[in-house]
């Protein structure tokens, strides 16, 4: 046997016990999302599929479908938690950026809620906001407010669900910066000094840039897990009052499961994967063209 | 003096901030250890009268949580075990074998990062019933049993070994696998330590996948467990008994948090920076 060959077996060999799995739930399950989504398949056709070309699109985007409202909710969403949860998360890193006493518990405080499973903070949060004796409402009476039932208002639902991401995704998203603010080169940070550059002068032109791929990182990291984190609704709202904060995830999840309809849960899958595409091509653009300017 | 100032104003700005974040956290324990009948109410939100183990008993009496624990735990290790296998012999492979089709085959790893498993929810749902595995733990683990995020830390981190070491390896007579095993592994075992906790972590914590995948109490996790279990409680309002079902829930993770903070903190950047 050549020797090239016995490289070809070795390495795939290696590889097919990732392989197997990856074929098996990442690779067929996308193609399989596609075929489906152009088949009707609910309790009308008795749980066959039935072709239906662009049928379940067009049901999915009539002038008055749900969907809609969903839709803009999870782009509403994404749009309130990542730009919060990184400002926050670079705001804290700057703070916590410090040697004193108790710094790691300080640190620790913030990290937390990123290894609470999401259903228990859903749990928390619930009574957070509960209406007679939660925190929230007892804040809000404090300042001079009146007491709401947040989880129960259309107008702020989806701003409580999302500040539950903002809540336990910025401490993790905190201690990258962390991590870049570290790794600072303490020449060139020295040197900025000698000049005389004032604070804002050294973050506007030395931090900032340094740290610049850590924030695309970052951002990553946000935008994908604003489009997965879904678990909290079950717990909070199920989606409501009315919709008004339901999340695309958790509208797949429901269209399937309690609506049975797997044809249109299916193309939902579809658009949320456009979705995921459309912005890592752009979040790729935006960091070349950034990188290019650089030079 | 002013210098005094603003060190105070720091210290005041840093508790609090720390404090603002901690206080859902201290709230739930505050009221899992509050005797269960006493009503939540103004004046007396943190501080129920006496100290009480009475909520926790009673969680631990009307779900079975047992059964919820040892369904997690062969859950998370069984997930963790069978990943360690998958991603050292792949990140092996694309760290330092070299064979045409290599790089086309590389692209399925990078398509799991691009879509993350926990969309493909349906898809997913309709293989497990067509594998007969529904209602089966072995269904919760399956699609996690690859990582390509775990392949390309212990790539990048096998990378770092000095060819040098392999050579020699190779002139005593080694083979593949005796390599991998004296050369690579043993300067790899502070990333798979790291990838470890953040994979015990992270599947502690699935709830949207485990429930979808069971429909009987034998198969389900802690997070399914106590989703239901909130929901029964929470018609009735007894807040308590929720917080103490909370609290069941998250104390192991807590516990090992709070014991190994740098060494979660250091492992979750780790793996993040690839």
């Amino acid at each position: 046997m050549s020797s090239k060959l016995r490289a070809i077996l070795l390495g795939v060999a290696l590889l097919l016990p990732s392989l197997v799995f990856l074929v098996m739930f990442t690779a067929l399950p996308v193609a399989q999302t596609i075929i489906n989504s152009f088949y009707r398949r609910n309790l009308a056709t008795r749980n066959q599929p039935v072709w239906d070309g662009l049928g379940n699109y067009v049901r999915l985007f009539a002038a008055d479908s749900d969907f809609w409202q969903v839709l803009t909710n999870t782009l509403f969403a994404i749009a309130i938690v990542v730009p919060i949860s990184v400002i926050l998360a670079f705001l804290f890193a700057l703070l916590l950026n410090q040697r004193i006493r108790g710094i790691g518990w300080l640190r620790s405080s913030i990290f937390y809620p990123t290894i609470l499973p999401m259903v228990s903070a859903a749990s928390i949060w619930l009574l957070m906001f509960n209406v007679d004796f939660g925190l929230v409402n007892t804040f809000i009476k404090l300042v001079g407010g009146k007491a709401q039932n947040i989880l129960g208002t259309t107008d702020w639902a989806l701003w409580a669900v999302s500040f539950v991401i903002i809540w336990k995704l910025t401490g993790f998203l905190m201690v990258f910066y962390l991590a870049g603010l570290q790794g600072m080169p303490t020449d060139v940070m020295e040197a900025a000094r000698l000049d005389g550059a004032g604070a804002w002068h050294t973050m506007r032109y030395i931090t900032l840039p340094l740290l610049r791929g850590t924030t695309i990182f970052v951002i990553t990291v946000a935008v994908t897990n604003a489009f997965q984190t879904v678990d909290h609704l079950y717990v909070m709202t199920q989606g409501g009052p009315n919709n008004a904060s339901n999340l695309l995830l958790f509208n797949i999840y429901e269209t399937n499961f309690r609506f049975q309809d797997s044809g249109l849960a299916y193309a939902e899958t579809v658009v949320l994967l456009v979705l995921l595409i459309i912005f890592t091509i752009a979040n790729t653009v935006v960091a070349d063209q950034r990188s290019f300017d650089a030079q | 003096m002013r210098n005094k100032l603003t060190q105070s104003l720091n210290l005041i700005v840093l508790f609090g901030l720390g404090l603002l974040w901690a206080v859902p956290l201290l709230w739930s324990i505050a009221l899992s250890f509050r005797p269960p009948n006493v009503p939540i109410s103004i004046g007396s939100t943190w501080w129920g009268g006496s100290f009480s183990f009475a909520s926790i008993l009673k969680a631990l009496d009307s779900a079975p949580f047992g059964t919820y624990y040892r369904n997690t735990i062969i859950v998370v290790f069984g997930i963790l075990i069978v990943q360690i296998f998958t991603i050292t012999l792949a990140g092996f492979v694309f760290a330092r074998l070299k064979f045409p089709g290599r790089d086309a085959l590389f692209l399925l790893f990078l398509l799991q990062l691009l879509v993350p498993i926990a969309i493909l929810i349906i898809p997913n749902y309709a293989t497990i019933r067509s594998l007969g595995l529904f209602n089966n733990l072995v269904a919760i683990m399956l699609p996690f049993w690859a990582s390509a995020f775990g392949t390309f830390l212990m790539r990048q981190t096998f990378r770092t070994v000095p060819l040098d070491y392999e050579d020699a390896a190779k002139m005593d007579g080694a083979n593949w696998w005796q390599t991998l095993w004296h050369v690579y592994i043993p300067p790899a075992r502070p990333a798979l330590a790291a990838f470890a906790l953040v994979s015990l972590s992270s599947h502690w914590n699935d709830f949207l996948w485990p429930l979808v995948v069971t429909n009987s109490v034998d198969t389900r996790t802690l997070t399914v467990g106590l989703a239901s279990f909130t929901q029964m409680s929470e018609s009735g309002a007894e807040w308590s008994l929720i917080m103490a079902g909370t609290l069941l829930v998250v104390w192991p993770l807590l516990v090992l948090f709070l014991v190994f903070q740098r060494q979660f903190i250091a492992s979750f950047v780790q793996s993040g920076l690839k």
